[in-house]
């Protein structure tokens, strides 16, 4: 899940990690009296999407930016008039844009540099690792691939924690003295609680600055929670925009479906995440788009089956179905009656390919005989692949 | 010989009088498994199906019933705790089947069970099966949820991040007359207890195991790191499978470990390194079997 950048504010305010102040709003009237309450400081009006390129984003009323520079109370409530309720469309929304729903009200600092800082898990050591460069402001990446000997790594040990030393080491890495050691100090051990705490999988923050008058501050964020650890997280959970969301993958979220939408259109349904994974890849492999990746677990019932089908049918760029299941333990009839249930109340408007194996196959494949519906039936992978390409082409 | 498990082992299920664990557990008794006893918390004295007594705590089971495998069936939130009480306990082979455990919560076992003699397998996985000799491969041991009856005994090892593509392969070199001496899932998370290369480590060293499938998927470098040493150090013939040439990168495709983070993690750079390693790349899922069969020269 992915939140905006107030509520990461908010996350740093609570662990008292340093960024510029700023304030949510949700009316022209609060985002006036935000801009009151900061009076003095240089503001900034930033609409509140889960998508990146907002500063050169347009509105579909015309107004230019999702991000302006404001001088008065009055400004900060035109601006967020012409924002709030209004779709955004940048590079990243597509067409359809977004709807922004909040702005916020934030100080504009001035930065004297920019620099990197994430905290991630490094799968090879199985530990945290903080990344940390003097580049900041740019595409990590970038910087990786440009100039690595630029790119800092501390490990960390998962159960002693992050440790004064390897505090002071970044800090010397980074070129930070003095006082502005010491603030970042103070930031990467709060930031690390969070990361922590939280059960995040990323935090990072780019830029993090320094600015003239003395300050260090986390200027922007970036958030990856860990989703298996949020029934211990309510409060991120509280978070969630469904509305921010692909609709098909809350609708499958729902029925505890795995589901994510493709630019294809050749839908499939299966059993297991590498099942899945590869049946995209096979259909790939004979010439055919997947439209997404659907996996209904290894022991889905006949309702998960029958909404599975609905979600997929609600794609409107989906001209046909493969279903592949290895019915392990699973009972392939279960499956077969969901898919018939499911079919029969839909019409069927589509080509539809099942390649069914494993327990009770026989009887699963008897129950799609008897449905009189038009299924066509494949007796591998390959096989199956190969027909819903053909019957989509 | 096969490896990590066989017919005699004896098997202890955590877990057991939960729906899942206890339904998986029926099955490997029903299989032929030696399910020596089950654990559950508070549900210490009943029996499961009239035979396998139920402990408290696995110590009070492994006392009384030597049993050095455990399997792992509890809840995701309970389930680093199972995984350490079997450690505690001194089980050799822990198998956690549990999907969903918190990342930060494997991260602090792998880091506690370091020194300790217990390798895990898993979590998120469907764990590991010895295949019996018997009709439908009956007697052997199968251990977490994979389907006992598609097995047969032989001669190939398999090894794989996922559930269902196992059954896949297994079913392919069944069909095509081929038994299995081990079918090892080591799981679909980020953080596991054994990987691709420990695996085949002991696929190498075992004398029933002359041929290997390795699946993996996309996400991590363990394919690569596995393929780098069986370069120099594996002299069996290895098919190797990768899933996920068409996810998209950042997303994670049902298996928390399965994310495309970098142009290393891709399904084709794997592939790659798999082929430039002397491995066998089946170019789709559904030619695991007739690849490994054409590389082995049968």
């Amino acid at each position: 899940m992915n939140i905006h950048e107030y509520q990461a504010k908010q996350l740093f305010d609570q662990y008292s990690v340093p960024s510029p102040q700023g304030k949510v709003a949700a009316t022209p009237e609060e985002a006036a009296a935000a801009a009151e309450e900061f009076a003095g400081a240089k503001l900034v009006i930033k609409a509140q999407v889960h998508a990146g390129g907002r500063g050169k984003g347009h509105f579909k009323n015309g107004f230019q930016g999702g991000v302006h520079l404001i001088d008065s109370p009055a400004q900060a409530a035109e601006f967020a008039g012409k924002m709030l309720n209004e779709t955004l469309v940048t590079v990243q929304t597509g067409e359809a844009g977004r709807l922004v729903r909040k702005v916020m009200v934030a100080e504009a600092v001035d930065i004297s540099h920019e620099y990197y800082l994430s905290i991630l898990l490094d799968r090879a050591t199985c530990r945290p690792v903080i990344v940390a460069s003097t580049e900041g402001g740019m595409s990590i990446e970038d910087v990786a691939h440009d100039t690595p000997e630029k790119i800092i790594r501390q490990h960390v040990h998962p159960l002693l924690g992050l440790q004064a030393y390897e505090i002071r080491k970044l800090a010397a890495a980074l070129g930070l003295s003095g006082d502005l050691a010491k603030q970042f100090g103070k930031l990467l051990k709060n930031l690390y609680k969070l990361f922590i705490s939280c059960d995040c999988s990323m935090v990072e923050i780019n830029p993090l600055v320094t600015t003239p008058d003395g300050r260090v501050l986390g200027l922007a964020a970036k958030f990856g929670f860990d989703h298996h650890a949020l029934y211990r997280h309510p409060e991120i959970v509280a978070m969630r925009e469904p509305e921010e969301e692909d609709p098909r993958e809350v609708a499958a979220s729902e029925y505890d479906l795995n589901y994510i939408g493709l630019d294809g259109n050749i839908a499939c349904l299966v059993n297991g995440a590498g099942l899945a994974m590869a049946t995209m890849d096979i259909i790939k492999h004979y010439g055919g788009e997947p439209a997404n990746f659907l996996d209904v677990g290894g022991g889905a019932s006949k309702e998960q089956v029958a909404a599975a089908f609905k979600i997929i049918l609600g794609d409107q760029a989906v001209k046909g179905i493969l279903i592949n299941i290895f019915g392990g333990i699973m009972d392939c009839n279960v499956i077969a009656e969901g898919v018939v249930a499911a079919a029969k109340e839909t019409g069927l408007p589509l080509p539809l390919v099942i390649r069914l194996e494993g327990n009770n196959v026989e009887a699963g494949k008897a129950t799609l005989a008897a449905s009189g519906l038009n299924i066509v039936t494949a007796g591998s992978m390959a096989d199956g692949a190969q027909k819903i390409v053909e019957a989509v082409s | 010989m096969a490896i990590l498990i066989d017919e005699n082992t004896k098997v202890l299920i955590q877990g057991i009088t939960g729906s899942f664990g206890g339904r998986h557990a029926k099955l490997s008794l029903d299989y032929g498994t030696q399910v020596v006893a089950g654990v559950t918390p508070g549900k210490g004295g009943q029996t499961f199906e009239d035979k396998v007594p139920v402990f408290d705590t696995v110590s009070q089971a492994v006392a009384e019933t030597g049993a050095t495998a455990s399997a792992i069936f509890v809840p995701p939130a309970f389930a680093a705790d199972a995984i350490l009480e079997s450690v505690d306990a001194g089980v050799d082979l822990v198998v956690a089947i549990t999907e969903g455990i918190p990342v930060m919560d494997m991260m602090r076992v792998k880091e506690a069970m370091k020194g300790s003699k217990s390798r895990l397998i898993g979590p998120n996985c469907p764990g590991v099966v010895t295949p019996g000799r018997g009709e439908k491969s009956q007697g052997g041991c199968r251990i977490g949820i994979a389907p006992g009856y598609i097995h047969q005994r032989g001669n190939v090892g398999v090894v794989s991040r996922s559930g269902t593509l196992t059954y896949e392969a297994v079913y392919q070199l069944t069909t095509l007359g081929y038994g299995q001496s081990t079918c090892v899932g080591i799981g679909g998370d980020p953080i596991n207890g054994t990987s691709h290369l420990d695996v085949l480590k002991m696929f190498n060293d075992d004398p029933e195991t002359e041929a290997i499938i390795m699946i993996g998927e996309i996400g991590g470098n363990a394919e690569a790191e596995a393929a780098r040493w069986a370069k120099d150090h594996c002299n069996k013939p290895i098919c190797g499978f990768i899933a996920g040439a068409t996810a998209p990168p950042g997303r994670r495709m049902g298996h928390a470990g399965a994310i495309v983070g970098g142009d290393e993690d891709t399904a084709q750079a794997k592939k790659k390194i798999l082929a430039e390693c002397g491995i066998a790349v089946a170019e789709t899922p559904s030619d695991m079997a007739t690849t490994l069969l054409k590389h082995w020269g049968k």
